[in-house]
């Protein structure tokens, strides 16, 4: 199946209460396939199509305030739209999944898989200090695993996970092992798991309000030590990367998504032309794997990072490597996809040969 | 001579606050209309019996704190966007009493979409609109619903159509879609109107039980500190010059 059905699929066997959503290329299979499979018939899931980003994003403040698996997906332009409704969220700290399947741009730009939209993903996007737990997929087996991950991140840290995918993967084929159906959560088991929602006030406790308004600056600040101390103990626990051929490398390749798949191959294309060369794919963009990546500063002569964008994920990269190692990047633009060998020559000019 | 503690006496109780309003002291200015209809819709979840069961959504703008006041659970949506949160929780939650409360910059200029459209989606919530003509919180700006020649800081010569546009009937254009069952512009001005109001809020709020759509409840209210004049000034202002352009009694109640 697709990427986009794959999203679909596993939303409904995961138990998500709702999905809000409008129509942008290239992610409309998500609501597509989820209409076509009527899951408010079988696990009671609701699918709404909204009237814009704005609202759908908004309609998912009202799902994820009141203890609900609620998520939406959209592509780059939708995601920008969204971005208001975000960094509320974020603020009043409550769990849901955004999928963004990135096309090239900016403005309208084109209906192509990009990567272009990392720095608004990972750096914050709406306004205020605030991060998104953010999962890069690069396969469309990925893609129906990380709703479930998603889902769990989102809930343990009470924060909005974004799945950063784009058109390649959102758009490619590939067979994939979907999860066994579970039963949404129960009311009660709402109200267990999840005290803090807005789910009627009741005489044992106070009132939930669900808010990012706090007038007093000194409220303010605390919120946001309270959500700094949170994004710390992220990068300290859920780091998830994967390595492919690092051990012996002199040479790194890091990418992910769908540059992380199409940089494998050009990592054994120069392993048989004899070029120890590794690829370290970050799977949660944020946390960022700076450590792990740090970890072969002294063990490699240079990296290379090809992304489909102008140079974001290098920034991070720089940073993991803090100027110990010599790293260049290697980038396609506005929906164009390097080939495997387009990456392998630039580690050749770029990084062995500079 | 009259001792307060006799004044106080049970017997002589003429007004009670409703248990569903906390005692957290009102921000609103002396005068302001938010207090009174705070009050009904409490009195209203009161009567109703189902301070367990509503969930209501504030919006941007004086009213932003209203979760202060009103002793339920809330979420504090971003301006203009209550609709849209209500239609999560509504539907997510169709048992539950879910109830917007917004202003006429909020629902009238930056949620105009988002109103429009949970309206013509037929949501089973209660909006409930307070329509001043003015940008309360914001210190006095030009407000979608102000009248032409009123004057605002951002018109300060008065409301001009040729610059600024006309002022907008939300209630007439939503009554127009078959999504609402009923709309309805009320004051509370008067000891009557304050009643007739309560009446309203209360039939939309017992609408959602019907699940015919949405009920909106307009109140054309006095901000008389963005005004600047006195309370009662502000009431007369109001009569002479609000109702007209803005009628109150009912638009539509299917």
């Amino acid at each position: 199946m697709k990427g986009n059905e794959a999203i679909a699929e596993a939303a409904i066997r995961y138990g998500v209460d709702g999905y809000f959503g409008y129509p942008i290329t290239p992610q409309s299979e998500v609501m597509e396939t989820l209409m076509a499979m009527r899951p408010w018939e079988t696990t009671g899931m609701v699918v709404l199509q909204a009237e814009s980003e704005v609202a759908s994003i908004n309609m998912l403040y009202g799902g994820a305030g009141s203890g609900k698996r609620v998520m939406t997906s959209s592509s780059s332009p939708g995601i920008s739209l969204m971005q208001e409704g975000i960094s509320y969220i974020a603020g009043a700290e409550l769990p849901c999944v955004i999928v963004n399947v990135v096309r090239g741009g900016p403005g309208l730009g084109t209906i192509q898989p990009s990567q272009s939209d990392y720095f608004q993903a990972v750096k914050g996007g709406g306004h205020g200090d605030y991060k998104l737990i953010v999962l890069a997929p690069s396969s469309v087996q990925e893609m129906a695993d990380f709703v479930g991950l998603a889902f769990d991140l989102a809930f343990k840290y009470r924060n909005p996970a974004m799945i950063l995918s784009d058109g390649v993967i959102g758009q490619m084929m590939e067979k994939v092992e979907l999860d066994e159906y579970r039963p949404r959560w129960t009311d009660e088991e709402i109200i267990e798991k999840n005290p803090w929602a807005a789910t009627g006030k009741k005489p044992v406790r106070g009132q939930n309000i669900m808010t990012s308004l706090h007038i007093q600056a000194v409220d303010q600040e605390n919120v946001n030590r309270r959500l700094q101390a949170k994004y710390k103990e992220m990068q300290e626990k859920e780091v998830r990367y994967e390595t492919f051929m690092c051990d012996d490398a002199e040479y790194l390749i890091v990418a992910f998504g769908s540059a992380a798949r199409i940089s494998k191959k050009s990592v054994e294309l120069a392993r048989e032309k004899g070029i120890k060369v590794g690829l370290l794919r970050p799977i949660t963009l944020f946390p960022f794997p700076y450590k792990e990546i740090g970890s072969y500063a002294d063990q490699i002569k240079g990296i290379l990072v090809p992304e489909m964008n102008a140079g974001q994920m290098i920034e991070d990269v720089k940073l993991a490597v803090n100027g110990k190692v010599d790293v260049e990047h290697y980038g396609r633009m506005g929906g164009m996809i390097f080939s495997p060998d387009e990456v392998e020559n630039a580690l050749e000019e770029l990084i062995i040969g500079g | 001579m009259i001792d307060v503690k006799d004044i106080i006496k049970p017997e002589n109780l003429v007004f009670k606050k409703s248990k569903v309003l906390t005692d957290t002291p009102m921000h609103y200015c002396p005068g302001c209309s938010h207090g009174v209809v705070h009050n009904l819709i409490a009195e209203v979840i009161e009567e109703m019996e189902i301070q367990e069961t509503t969930i209501g959504v504030a919006p941007v703008g004086c009213s932003v704190f209203a979760y202060n006041y009103i002793d339920i659970d809330w979420h504090e949506a971003a301006h203009g966007r209550a609709p849209a949160v209500a239609t999560g929780i509504k539907r997510l939650m169709p048992d539950k009493f879910v109830f917007t409360y917004q202003g006429d910059g909020d629902l009238a200029a930056i949620g105009t979409a988002e109103t429009i459209h949970a309206c013509n989606r037929g949501e089973n919530i209660t909006i409930v609109f307070i329509n001043n003509g003015i940008y309360g919180m914001t210190g006095g700006q030009m407000a979608p619903t102000t009248l032409e020649g009123m004057v605002a800081s951002t018109c300060p010569s008065g409301r001009d159509h040729a610059r600024d546009g006309y002022p907008i009937k939300m209630s007439d254009l939503v009554a127009q879609l078959p999504g609402t069952c009923y709309v309805t512009r009320q004051a509370v001005h008067t000891a009557g109107a304050v009643r007739k109001a309560k009446k309203a809020i209360r039939k939309a709020f017992e609408n959602q039980k019907r699940k015919k759509g949405v009920s909106l409840v307009e109140v054309v209210s006095t901000c008389n500190s963005g005004w600047k004049m006195s309370p009662v000034d502000a009431n007369n202002w109001m009569a002479e010059n609000m109702f007209p352009f803005y009628p109150l009694g009912d638009l539509k109640d299917e």
